[in-house]
């Protein structure tokens, strides 16, 4: 392993909060994880731990409080144009069209419009959008905006690829078909994923490696490689007794830190 | 909306839009009446001397005034000369109100060290009665277009520069962040993002900056001016002729209804992209 820079580190990073009230939180404390060129890593752990703020310090929108983040063996210290991220809430432009919406990225960093706009009506097709390019967000269902969102992300061809419950929102069936299209055009490029979800089954289908986080302040409770054959097809792998096999061990480690999680909100609720 | 309803409801649609349409009518038929009574109930009291025409006025002597004003021309000039005259003051200083309002509420939405610098200037300044400021203006710029501009400038400036400074702040910070990862410069997040998201904010202001630009021309014109509607309000008064007053206030009604109207086709044009508040199709 000493040949190959981790594509994403991680090093005993810990982020504070100033909440409202003044006082400090601590979201994140010594947490370390690597993520391989080309590796998809699933993060799992109970809510309010500090997952989406792992995202935002590896993105560099928000700096660590101590603790380093390396790229390619290199500090962050800015939005690093190698980097996409999806967001969990919606944040596709609301006044673009589908296309426009999909050639921002491209054409924010200043490439021509007439080839954009090409490579853009390509993305908007792969992500099974055609016929809709001149629609607006709001005419869409919310699938077909995280498939926006999607290709808005894909387009810049980033080598690190964040995902933030990318598709939490969605009902089952469109998640799993968003899931199977996800790991194909995962498989044309093959970036880094850092991918958030609540969803076990979710994660081991996806991933080489499941990192499970404590409840906050969040760092690694474990680290389990998945070692299950690709191309996969995410709504059949599930009955496969390895998977089954690794969703119990995970699901041990997991259910502690949600139970905890859990206790802790009820406590909070009652005082 | 699916066909089955369709169908058991084929003939529907042809009964409910009769029911539609008549109702319109009756809408629009007793809005007529309305006006029809009270004008012409004003009218009869002031020829049957129930009160004073030389107080009150009268409408036919109004549309009398209106004539004389469009044939004959009033007393500094052709009707249209004094409507540009105001229409010209209003415009240029709403362009230049709109402008500075928008540049420096976004600016300001968007650099809050900006923001803190400026904050007790502007509550002060929004707290003075500012057509007030009309007065000072004519002593310093004259009686000319430049003082009513002015003055047209302050009333419109606050009137966007609050809404645009609040839309800017209220910009969801998701949208920002996905512009930077996709690799938006500070201007563009700016004028890509922060502008468009604020526009809601900024052109609900048009509506009202527009009003007060009218009345800050025309308040201008009262204090002193050698032209406009404004003018010849004043000169009416001066010369105890309520009719004129009233034919100049029905000639601002119809330059303010049909700003209204661009401001509303400006408003469709640019906010396209919000889900709209009306059904698309109509429910039955
Ligand atoms: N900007 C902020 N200011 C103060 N506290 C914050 C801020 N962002 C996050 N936090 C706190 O940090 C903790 C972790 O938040 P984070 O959004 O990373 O959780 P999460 O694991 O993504 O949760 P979820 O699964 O519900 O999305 C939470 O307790 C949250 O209240
Ligand atoms: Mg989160």
């Amino acid at each position: 392993m000493a040949d190959e820079t981790p594509a994403v580190e991680l090093r005993d990073v810990t982020k504070r909060f100033r909440s409202p009230d003044g006082s400090v939180y601590t979201a994140l404390r010594d947490l370390s994880m690597t993520v391989a060129p080309g590796e998809f890593c699933a993060v799992v752990g109970p809510t309010g731990c500090g997952k989406s703020t792992t995202l935002s310090l590896v993105s560099g929108l928000e700096p660590a409080s101590a603790g380093t983040v390396h790229i390619d063996g290199v500090p962050v210290t800015g939005i690093d144009p190698r980097v996409g991220f999806m967001f969990q809430s919606d944040a596709v432009f609301p006044w673009k069209s589908v296309l426009a919406n999909v050639a921002a990225g491209p054409l924010f960093r200043g490439r021509p419009r007439k080839a954009v706009l090409g490579e853009a009506r390509e993305w908007v097709r792969r992500v099974g959008l055609a016929g809709f390019e001149e629609h607006l967000p709001h005419q869409l269902s919310g699938g077909m905006r995280k498939r926006v969102a999607l290709a808005q992300t894909l387009i810049n061809e980033p080598r690190i690829l964040l995902m933030d419950e990318p598709f939490a929102a969605l009902d089952a069936q469109t998640r799993q078909i968003m899931s199977d299209e996800l790991l194909r055009l995962w498989e044309l490029t093959r970036p880094s994923v850092i991918f958030v979800t609540h969803d076990l089954e979710e994660a081991i289908a996806l991933a080489d490696k499941v990192v499970v986080l404590t409840v906050g302040p969040a760092t690694v409770k474990g680290e389990y490689r998945v070692d299950l054959p690709r191309p996969r097809r995410v709504q059949e792998i599930r009955f496969e007794p390895r998977f089954v096999a690794l969703y119990e061990r995970i699901w041990q480690a997991l259910r502690d830190e949600v139970k905890l999680a859990y206790a802790r909100t009820a406590k909070a609720v009652a005082a | 909306m699916s066909a089955v309803t369709l169908e058991t409801t084929a003939a529907a649609p042809a009964r409910t839009r009769v029911r539609v349409r008549r109702r319109r009518l009756v809408v629009r038929t007793s809005q007529l009446a309305l006006v029809v009574a009270f004008i012409g109930g004003w009218e009869l009291a002031v020829r049957a001397k129930l009160i004073d025409e030389f107080t009150y006025g009268r409408p036919s002597m109004v549309v009398a005034q209106l004539k004389t004003w469009i044939f004959d021309g009033t007393e500094v000039g052709s009707l249209g000369a004094q409507i540009w005259v105001t229409l010209e003051e209003t415009l240029i200083g709403f362009a230049i109100g709109v402008s500075l309002g928008v540049v420096l509420g976004v600016a300001l939405g968007r650099i809050p060290f900006l923001a803190d610098v400026f904050d007790p200037f502007i509550k002060v300044m929004n707290s003075i009665p500012r057509i007030v400021l009309g007065s000072i203006f004519v002593l310093w710029f004259g009686l000319g277009l430049l003082s009513k501009v002015v003055l047209v400038v302050v009333l419109v400036f606050f009137a966007v520069f609050f809404n645009a400074f609040q839309g800017a702040r209220e910009v969801d910070r998701n949208l920002i962040a996905n512009a930077r990862i996709l690799g938006a410069s500070p201007r563009k997040v700016t004028w890509q993002v922060v502008v468009p998201s604020a526009m809601t904010w900024i052109i609900a202001s048009l509506h009202i900056a527009f009003g007060f630009a009218l009345i800050g021309a025309i308040v201008g014109e009262f204090i002193g001016a050698q032209h406009g509607l404004g003018l010849l309000i004043n000169e009416a008064r001066g010369a105890f002729n309520p009719n004129g007053v009233y034919a100049a206030m029905l000639i601002i009604a119809v330059v303010a209804l049909a700003a209204e109207w661009l401001i509303a086709l400006l408003e469709r044009r640019l906010l396209r992209w919000r889900p709209s508040q009306l059904p698309s199709s109509p429910d039955i």
